[in-house]
């Protein structure tokens, strides 16, 4: 019953609390990291982040929009990844280099 | 043919000649060159021609055949035609200018035979004798100010034909800009009478002028007199403007005498005698011109003495022949303007041509010191050119005297004259004889002086034709103006043509009174005999005693070196003008432009670059900052929107 007791003190808040702190920590990794892969990762953990909330809000309004939505942002997510790791693949065969610094070419 | 086909054929053959050889300007061949463009300057003499034959066949009030192409410029009341007229002033001046171009012509062919440059030549030959068409035979002042700047361009381009002699090349330049500052006055002089008649056309600018003269300066007609003269001045090469004609003898020897002797150089004559009533309105431009006129011929003819370039003597004696017609301009005698111009036209034609083959047989030598004796050479030049010395110092009957002779009468006899005209005139007579006189005695007379190298050879027929056709032209082209006192004593008592010719065009000074023919053969007399004299005096000097020139000139010391070094006009122009103005802009080059245009723009630019400089270093190329931006975006866009 404790068990219960503690999901049933758990709201909805939390849940955005801890989707806030994934996305948060998905955007350092996606702004500071160097390695490519890596901001990739960072970029996978924002997009799960979002779907959390969308989850969370969905069980607590009683609507199933939000659960259709998370498939459609792993779908999308799916295949941004395949695209990125694609261009990442041939970026290094090009450059025997990932990091991101060492690309700079959009200077103006 | 009708007179619209007929006049276009006139005027545009030449250009048609131009286009040709100017296609084909890379081609060598003189023979071909030489033949399309004489080819276009003879068909224009003969539309000319006909057409003259039928403006004589035209009663004698209504001479004058006008053709209109087109409506040229059409705004509010400035309406410029493209007409063109003969009438009985431009049917002399086509038929010269068509005639002694087609015979100069003709002449080039065989002058400019090793030349490389030949059918560019001949095109600007063409596109001259185009040119002087349009200033001829323009009805409104706009079309002749057309041809006026065309000619000046070809001038410059004749003159500096070599261009790679830098000393020609500047020669070219000098009579550009020099002509610059005398069609900026003929510009000004045609909006004032624009301003004052409301047209540009001349026949009715002539009807429109007023009956009573102008007395004061600034009156409109006056002023616009004045600013045409100055025009005239620079094309004319009277003083102050006269310095270009000179050098611009660094020119090929033939388009010295078309140019710069027989046709162009007169336009600003033919100008004023096709606007005569107008300038008869105004007495004081009149005293400018006769003032103007005789100063230059006199002047001019002293330079003459002294020069040893055989060109240069001839340049001399045109600026002071072509002071002579202005001379007679001056005093109301347009008639005798436009006479001494044909006359002129001839006989210095034939000398320029003369002089050329002189400078062909001596192998490009102009230096008449190492000349001499040419006579035996030169036969045929030497025929030729006799007769055109006997012309220009008046001797009768060539040419010379008549129109000469009318302009000296016309000088002290007309009520716009005096006698103090007369004696400018007369010196100027007496000098021309003395350095014609000199040129013919150091040229064809005594021993030769130049190297035994040198072997003269005279030139071919084709150079040797035009000079036979202008010494006929010169012998006996003064005979339509014979005056009214020699043709009384003279069997059939041929009348003056060209006076009746004229007539319907020409104004009369009003108040001329019948003169005794005594004083007018006196006169005649008298100038004729010093001219005589002064040839003999020259002859003696030359050819008899030719230490002594080289004495006399010694005594005269300073006065000598002052003339021989051409007054040093061109020295006092640079003085005076063109260093001052150089300076001035060099001035304002360095004190507005570098010190104060350019550091205004390069503050400007460096406050550009500077914030420039700022701006880049937020798009640094690195994507993850780019990213960032999008974040703090993101959050700034928030924040205002939960906030508000």
């Amino acid at each position: 019953m404790q068990n219960s007791e503690l999901i049933g003190e758990i709201g909805l808040t939390h849940y955005l609390i801890l989707s806030a702190l994934l996305f948060v920590a998905g955007m350092a990794g996606v702004l500071l990291r160097r390695n490519a892969i890596v901001i990739l990762m960072s970029v996978e953990l924002m997009l799960n982040a979002v779907n959390l909330s969308f989850v969370a809000f969905s069980h607590y309004l009683g609507q199933m929009d939000g659960q259709v939505m998370v498939f459609f942002v792993m779908t999308i997510a799916a295949a941004e990844v395949s695209v990125g790791l694609a261009i990442l693949v041939s970026i290094f065969k090009r450059y025997k280099e990932i990091n991101v610094r060492f690309f700079e070419h959009l200077k103006g | 043919m009708s007179q619209q086909t007929l006049m276009a054929i006139l005027i545009f053959a030449p250009l048609v000649g131009f286009f040709i050889n100017g296609f084909r300007y890379k081609k060598h061949s003189a023979e071909v060159a030489g033949t399309i463009a004489t080819g276009a300057a003879v068909i224009s003499f003969i539309s000319a021609l006909l057409m003259v034959i039928d403006l004589i066949g035209l009663p004698a009030e209504e001479r004058r055949i006008s053709v209109q192409f087109f409506d040229w410029i059409t705004i509010e009341k400035l309406k410029v035609v493209a007409g063109f007229t003969i009438d009985q002033i431009s049917a002399i001046m086509v038929l010269v200018v068509t005639g002694v171009g087609s015979l100069i012509h003709l002449f080039s062919i065989g002058y400019m035979h090793h030349d490389e440059g030949v059918a560019k030549y001949f095109a600007y030959l063409n596109l001259f004798l185009f040119n002087m068409l349009l200033l001829i035979l323009g009805d409104n002042l706009l079309v002749m100010f057309v041809g006026w700047e065309g000619v000046g361009l070809c001038s410059y381009l004749l003159i500096g034909f070599w261009f790679t002699d830098k000393q020609k090349a500047t020669a070219g330049m000098k009579a550009f800009i020099t002509n610059r500052v005398g069609d900026a006055a003929f510009l000004l002089g045609m909006f004032v009478l624009f301003l004052t008649f409301g047209t540009l056309n001349f026949q009715e600018i002539n009807h429109l002028v007023p009956l009573t003269s102008e007395l004061t300066w600034l009156a409109p007609i006056t002023m616009g007199t004045l600013f045409l003269f100055i025009g005239a001045t620079g094309k004319s090469a009277q003083i102050p403007l006269y310095v270009w004609l000179p050098d611009a003898m660094a020119g090929p020897t033939p388009v010295s005498a078309l140019i710069h002797a027989a046709t162009m150089v007169t336009a600003g004559v033919y100008m004023i005698v096709r606007l005569n009533p107008l300038f008869m309105a105004a007495p004081n431009t009149m005293m400018i011109i006769a003032t103007i006129g005789g100063l230059t011929a006199v002047m001019a003819a002293s330079i003459g003495l002294t020069q040893w370039d055989i060109k240069k003597v001839l340049a001399y004696s045109t600026v002071s022949q072509l002071g002579y017609m202005f001379l007679a301009c001056g005093v109301g005698a347009f008639g005798a303007a436009l006479f001494h111009l044909m006359t002129h036209a001839f006989f210095k034609a034939l000398m320029f041509l003369g002089s050329g083959s002189v400078i062909h047989a001596m192998h490009e030598e102009q230096d008449i010191r190492k000349m001499g004796g040419l006579k035996k050479y030169l036969p045929h030049t030497y025929l030729t050119f006799l007769i055109g010395w006997l012309a220009i110092i008046g001797v009768p009957p060539f040419a010379g005297f008549f129109s000469k002779d009318e302009i000296l009468w016309q000088a002290f006899h007309s009520p716009r004259g005096h006698w103090v005209f007369w004696a400018m005139g007369a010196l100027g007579a007496v000098m021309t004889a003395f350095y014609m006189t000199r040129l013919m005695a150091l040229t064809f007379w005594g021993e030769s002086r130049f190297s035994k190298k040198i072997h003269p050879h005279e030139s071919p027929m084709i150079m040797l034709i035009p000079l036979f056709v202008l010494a006929i032209l010169s012998a006996i082209g003064g005979w339509i103006g014979i005056p009214h006192v020699i043709s009384e004593i003279l069997p059939g008592q041929p009348g003056n043509f060209l006076e009746t010719w004229l007539e319907p065009m020409i104004k009369t000074v009003p108040g001329t009174e019948h003169a005794e023919p005594s004083l007018e053969w006196g006169l005649m007399g008298i100038s004729v005999m010093l001219a005589a004299i002064s040839a003999m005096t020259a002859y003696h000097f030359y050819v008899k005693d030719p230490s002594k020139p080289k004495k006399i000139a010694a005594s005269l010391g300073k006065l000598y070196d002052v003339v021989y070094n051409k007054y040093y006009v061109d020295e006092g122009y640079f003085c005076g003008i063109i260093n001052p103005l150089v300076r001035l802009s060099k001035g304002i080059w360095f004190y507005i432009d570098v010190n104060f245009i350019d550091k205004t723009t390069y503050v400007i630019s460096d406050l550009v670059r500077g914030s420039g400089l700022f701006v880049r270093g937020i798009q640094n190329g690195n994507i993850q900052q780019y990213a960032m931006y999008i974040g703090l975006g993101v959050v700034a866009t928030m924040t205002y929107v939960l906030m508000r």
